[in-house]
């Protein structure tokens, strides 16, 4: 098997944060008392005067975010995303989002894949809840570049973000030259069999699943939904039109997050055979970050085998239409 | 980015404003600005009460006990340009108890930022006054608000992108008692004492009164001057209906080396008899019949 490399998408994050903080001095970055897990510390030191932390308060932080942007500031808000999403929900919606304002919320710590820390701090929801609010635009980088060419591409779209950023190192898929392309779904590996969708920590298990089953002869095609908001529609649709099946994967609770935004758009415009790898309507719990994949069903093998049922007519096999 | 060729314009705006810093108010000027604070009052209540009436809903309450506020605020204290809203020197306000928006409505018209008929409009179907202030629609609304407790947050991170980008222009931000029950008022208290901004001034619109009674019967607010000047605040107190006071109080906060607040004593519902001190009128708009007497109170229009 292959070995790969890991890296944390934080580290992608800060790197991007000093790449912009270098050429663009409205960049101004927050954070509530957690610099040294975000990563932004690496701004602190470098632009101290563009930088604040609010403390332990995610409330004041997203508020006071919003006010540095209606002077004219890019802000950039961190912290984890279980407290930028659900603690400050209020003031994401009513004081960012809907007052338009130029404050990116590069949330790390997203997902189940935060480990020991247990569920208080792991955040299933937060894509549900992001994706909720009008003008926000929510992104899950995969890795470190991406993360990297993500927040720098995020930074100038205008209006709000979500950035969601994961805890454990992640396999890297990207290199240097990856160019990130803001709400293009991404085919990572083509096929005709069943079209697997997954962003962040399990876009990496989507690529070991569509190997293991290619050993079976079933061809999926894994595309990478780093833009869950807006949606790639035509993407989308364009492959689920060539395979007739979808799986979507998140270390994420399904309700509302990335299998709810595509089936939001198929029952639309392509009802098909679906099935969705994610959480369903469960709490996290402590553990390692690769055991949590496995307890919660989220693995290559899980993924494969939704895939597989899909293929083998468990679900009405072909399409309907 | 620093309006560079503004700043030097305006060289003599750096520090306190000259001729302001613990003055006081006395002789035939101090008369005059008088006369024409409390005239320019009486006219908001006028359109407050018209504006809530005609609309047939909205909080007329918390809108009139800070109207002396808003007046001496925008018709004294602030550098603002209603024809620029977007002057990159003028002033802040940020209207944290929301509701209060037919105040900031009235005022921002009888500044010019926009038509006042459309007051008349205020909450209808695509009218560009909403029932709490959206930036995006109304001229002169700094930021979106009406979810308490962020508006003061919001305030400091003006003061502070003011500060980065060393323009010395001020932040006012208008807070209410009831709105103080947030924890969210606390956090940005903190926050500002900690920054040490100097250039934000919060008032708070001391009426004693929430939706479900009075704030002292539904969860007691304490020594109010005593918190925020334990929180490391400059703290002043006024008589809320009194404009020369608040003049006062606002131009001795100029010289704040950190954050200052006016703890402004007022009267819910000020200005029309059966709307003062009664928790009814909080959020309840007049009738028409109470809108007409209401409007007789006040007085004929100027």
């Amino acid at each position: 098997m292959t070995e790969w490399e890991l890296r944390n998408t934080r580290d992608g994050y800060a790197e991007a944060l000093l790449e912009l903080g270098e050429k663009d001095p409205r960049i101004v970055v927050l954070d509530a008392d957690l610099a040294k897990s975000t990563q932004t510390e690496k701004f602190k030191l470098r632009f101290p005067e563009r930088f604040v932390d609010c403390g332990v308060a995610e409330q004041n932080l997203m508020a006071t975010a919003a006010g540095l942007a209606a002077t004219g500031k890019i802000v950039f808000a961190s912290t984890f995303a279980i407290f930028a999403t659900g603690r400050a929900y209020d003031q994401v919606r009513n004081t960012i989002a809907y007052s338009d304002l130029n404050v990116k919320i590069c949330a790390s710590h997203g997902g189940i894949t935060v480990g020991e820390d247990g569920s208080s701090h792991q955040a299933l929801e937060d894509i549900t809840l992001m994706r909720a609010v009008p003008r926000m635009k929510v992104v899950v980088p995969a890795d470190y570049y991406e993360a990297r060419e993500a927040v720098k591409a995020v930074a100038y779209l205008e209006g709000p973000a979500y950035v969601r950023l994961g805890r454990p190192k992640a396999p890297v898929l990207f290199g240097e030259d990856y160019r990130f392309r803001f709400g293009k779904a991404l085919v990572m590996r083509p096929g005709r069999d069943v079209t697997v969708i997954a962003c962040g920590y399990l876009l990496h298990k989507a690529l070991l699943a569509a190997e293991e089953l290619a050993g079976e002869g079933i061809e999926a095609e894994v595309i990478n939904l780093h833009t869950v908001k807006p949606l790639d529609r035509e993407g989308l649709l364009e492959s689920a039109a060539r395979t007739g099946r979808v799986v979507t994967c998140e270390e994420h609770t399904v309700h509302g997050g990335v299998g709810s935004a595509v089936a939001e758009l198929l029952a639309e415009e392509m009802p098909l055979p679906m099935r969705m790898v994610g959480i369903r309507d469960r709490f996290g719990t402590s553990g390692e970050a690769e055991e949590l994949v496995e307890h919660y069903g989220l693995g290559a093998r899980h993924i494969a085998e939704a895939a597989r049922r899909l293929c083998h007519g468990d679900n009405g096999g072909k399409p309907r239409r | 980015m620093r309006p560079a060729g503004e700043l030097e314009r305006h060289g003599n705006m750096s520090g306190v404003r000259p001729g302001t810093e613990g003055m006081v108010l006395e002789g035939t000027e101090a008369e005059e600005l008088r006369n024409k604070l409390e005239t320019i009052s009486r006219e908001l209540r006028r359109d407050i009460v018209r504006m809530i009436g005609l609309a047939g809903s909205g909080h007329p309450g918390g809108s009139l006990s800070c109207v002396e506020i808003l007046a001496c605020l925008y018709f004294y204290k602030m550098r603002h340009r209603p024809g620029e809203p977007d002057w990159p020197l003028r002033d802040r306000f940020v209207l944290s108890k929301g509701h209060a928006a037919p105040a900031l409505y009235a005022v921002l018209a009888r500044c010019g930022y926009f038509d006042r008929e459309e007051l008349w409009r205020l909450r209808r179907l695509g009218s560009m006054l909403q029932g709490h202030p959206d930036r995006l629609r109304t001229p002169g609304v700094e930021i979106s608000t009406g979810s308490l407790g962020q508006g003061l947050s919001a305030a400091c991170g003006m003061a502070l992108g003011l500060r980065m980008d060393g323009i010395p222009s001020r932040v006012y931000a208008l807070i209410g008692d009831g709105e103080s029950q947030e924890g969210g008022i606390w956090e940005a208290a903190m926050l500002a004492a900690h920054q040490r901004l100097g250039n934000l001034t919060a008032i708070l619109d001391n009426n004693g009164m929430q939706i479900d009674g009075r704030c002292c019967e539904v969860v007691s607010l304490g020594d109010l001057p005593a918190k925020w000047r334990s929180f490391g605040w400059e703290v002043q107190e006024v008589d809320g209906h009194d404009v020369l006071e608040i003049c006062e109080a606002l131009d001795r906060a100029d010289a704040a080396r950190g954050p200052g607040i006016v703890i402004a004593h007022t009267v819910k519902g000020k200005g029309v008899s059966f709307m003062e001190n009664n928790v009814d009128f909080h959020g309840k708009a007049p009738t028409r019949e109470e809108m007409e007497r209401a409007l007789e109170e006040l007085g004929e229009e100027a």
